[in-house]
Parts: C-alpha cells; sequence; structure tokens
C-alpha cells in the first residue's frame, strides 16, 4: 500500500479520528507536567534570576514557530507537485496554529528580554527576522482569506510559502550566519559545554513534547474541519445550481 | 507558589499572555470544528432529504 493512500480524504479522517484522543491526552499531559515542574520546582539562574522560567513557554514556541513553517513548505510542495488536497488543506490549518506560536515567542521574547537586555526590542538579526516570519503567517492567512477558489488559494498560497521559507530558516540560523546581535545561541545543543543544565533541559524536554502534541493535536483538528468545509462549499455549490 | 523575586512581574505575565493565546486558539479551532460538522450535516440532511 502507498503512503499516498492516506493522504485520501475519506482515510484521514479515519485514522485522524481514532489518533486524536490519544495525541490530546498526550499534549495535555506533557504540557502540564514540563510547564508545572519548570515553573514550580526548577531554581532560579545565577544570572537570569526567576526569569530563566520564561524559556519553558519561548523555546518550545519558537521551535514551533519555525518548523510549522518547515510542515507548511513540505505540504505545500506536496501540492504543487502532486496535487493532493489534503496537504494544501493541512498547510492551511497550521498556518493559524505557526502565527500564535511566533506571536508567543515574540512577546515571551521580549518580556525576558527587558530586564536582561534592558531593552524588549532590537533590530537584532534573529529578532528581525522572526518578525518578518510573523508578518508572513499574516499575508499567508490573508491570502487564503482573499481568494474564493480554493485550488488557486493553494497554488499561491503555496508559493508564498515558498518565500516565506527564506525568513523561516533566516530565524533559525541568523545568529549563526551573522554572529552578532543581541540573542544568544541555541539553548539546546549536543554539545553538552552549550546545553543549559540538566536541572532546567529536562522539563524543558516535556514542555518541548507537549508543545509539539498541542500542534499535531490542533493541525488535526483543523485538517479535519477544512476537509469538511471543502465538502460543505462543494454541496452548497451544488445546491445554488439546482435552484 | 514559587518566589519569583524581583522579576515576579515578567514571569507571570509571560506566563498569563501564553496561556491566554493558546486558550483562544484552542477554543477557535473547537468552536469552528463544531460549526463546520453542523452545516455539513444539514447539507448532508437537505442532499439525502
Amino acid at each position: 500500500m502507498s503512503i499516498w493512500e492516506y493522504a485520501n480524504p475519506h482515510k484521514f479522517m479515519r485514522w485522524s479520528g481514532r489518533l486524536l484522543p490519544y495525541v490530546s491526552a498526550g499534549a495535555a499531559i506533557l504540557l502540564i507536567v514540563g510547564v508545572a515542574w519548570g515553573f514550580f520546582f526548577t531554581p532560579d539562574d545565577f544570572r537570569q534570576g526567576s526569569t530563566v522560567k520564561i524559556i519553558y513557554l519561548h523555546v518550545p514556541s519558537a521551535m514551533l514557530a519555525i518548523n510549522i513553517w518547515v510542515m507548511m513548505l513540505v505540504a505545500s510542495l506536496i501540492w504543487l507537485i502532486r496535487r493532493h488536497h489534503v496537504s494544501a488543506l493541512a498547510a492551511k490549518a497550521a498556518a493559524l496554529i505557526g502565527t500564535v506560536m511566533t506571536l508567543i515567542a515574540l512577546l515571551t521574547g521580549a518580556i525576558w528580554g527587558q530586564p536582561m537586555w534592558g531593552t524588549a526590542w532590537a533590530w537584532d538579526p534573529r529578532l528581525t527576522s522572526f518578525l518578518i516570519l510573523f508578518l508572513f503567517y499574516l499575508g499567508y492567512l490573508a491570502l487564503w482569506a482573499a481568494i474564493d477558489n480554493p485550488d488557486t488559494a493553494a497554488d499561491l498560497t503555496a508559493v508564498l510559502c515558498l518565500v516565506g521559507s527564506v525568513f523561516a530558516l533566516l530565524s533559525r540560523y541568523a545568529v549563526n550566519f551573522w554572529n552578532q546581535g543581541l540573542h544568544q545561541g541555541a539553548s539546546l545543543s549536543l554539545d553538552a559545554q552549550e546545553n543549559v543544565h540538566d536541572v532546567f533541559y529536562y522539563p524543558l524536554l516535556f514542555s518541548i513534547g507537549g508543545f509539539v502534541l498541542l500542534f499535531v493535536a490542533l493541525l488535526l483538528v483543523r485538517t479535519r474541519t477544512e476537509i469538511r468545509a471543502r465538502r460543505l462549499h462543494a454541496l452548497e455549490m451544488r445546491e445554488r445550481m439546482q435552484n | 507558589m514559587p518566589d519569583l523575586g524581583k522579576y515576579a512581574g515578567e514571569v507571570l505575565t509571560a506566563y498569563g499572555v501564553t496561556i491566554v493565546l493558546l486558550v483562544i486558539l484552542v477554543w477557535a479551532t473547537r468552536a469552528r470544528s463544531a460549526r463546520v460538522k453542523r452545516r455539513l450535516e444539514e447539507a448532508e440532511a437537505r442532499k439525502n432529504g
């Protein structure tokens, strides 16, 4: 059986309906454990004080903001190459979640930056590319809303997604490219010298897992809604033709 | 409640903003899902009946 059969709308509705309760429960458990562990049971950092607790929100949301756009890029390419409707609808479904994650990353970063950097905002390479990524998310949502024909909207938003991918990658690698600005390097690293201390690392892993599963659960619900909305649109068009 | 020291305002604001945005996102997702599902069922019933 080909992997593409899972992208058939009927099969997608069946398997996603079965999976959804488990993913939702996993998201709730990991989020509560990760965030509560980080907030209540981790010590203050010797330099950052209690603001270190903001990493349990900022790091997962920033990771998702970038990776959701990458997921939308893959789904858009599948749409452009293979014309699978579910992939275009999944990209559309992910966009609002990515917008909210980018907004959370920008806001929590600004709240943390005010006491730590002495400013809530700087035109730093990573911060600026993140702001542009946020504007691309808004543009992507606006383009879907502005075009009535779903296939045309999927084509044009897929092209916008390809262009915006430059800023998604810049958001991730700006610190390495320019090696300047206020924003520090990655909090999670395979290099033990650069990685955060274990006392912060383990709750952060739970929090990241919770945010990822929350994204998957919301993505499944929103994609199922888009599939139903597409069917509803077709039925209403048929009714109008008959009347 | 842990002692957040002089940064209590910043930490609580960050958690508050995040929780509010996530709750709105989940609520909006569920509300639209329920609305579209109901409208589709009505349209299917009209088509079959």
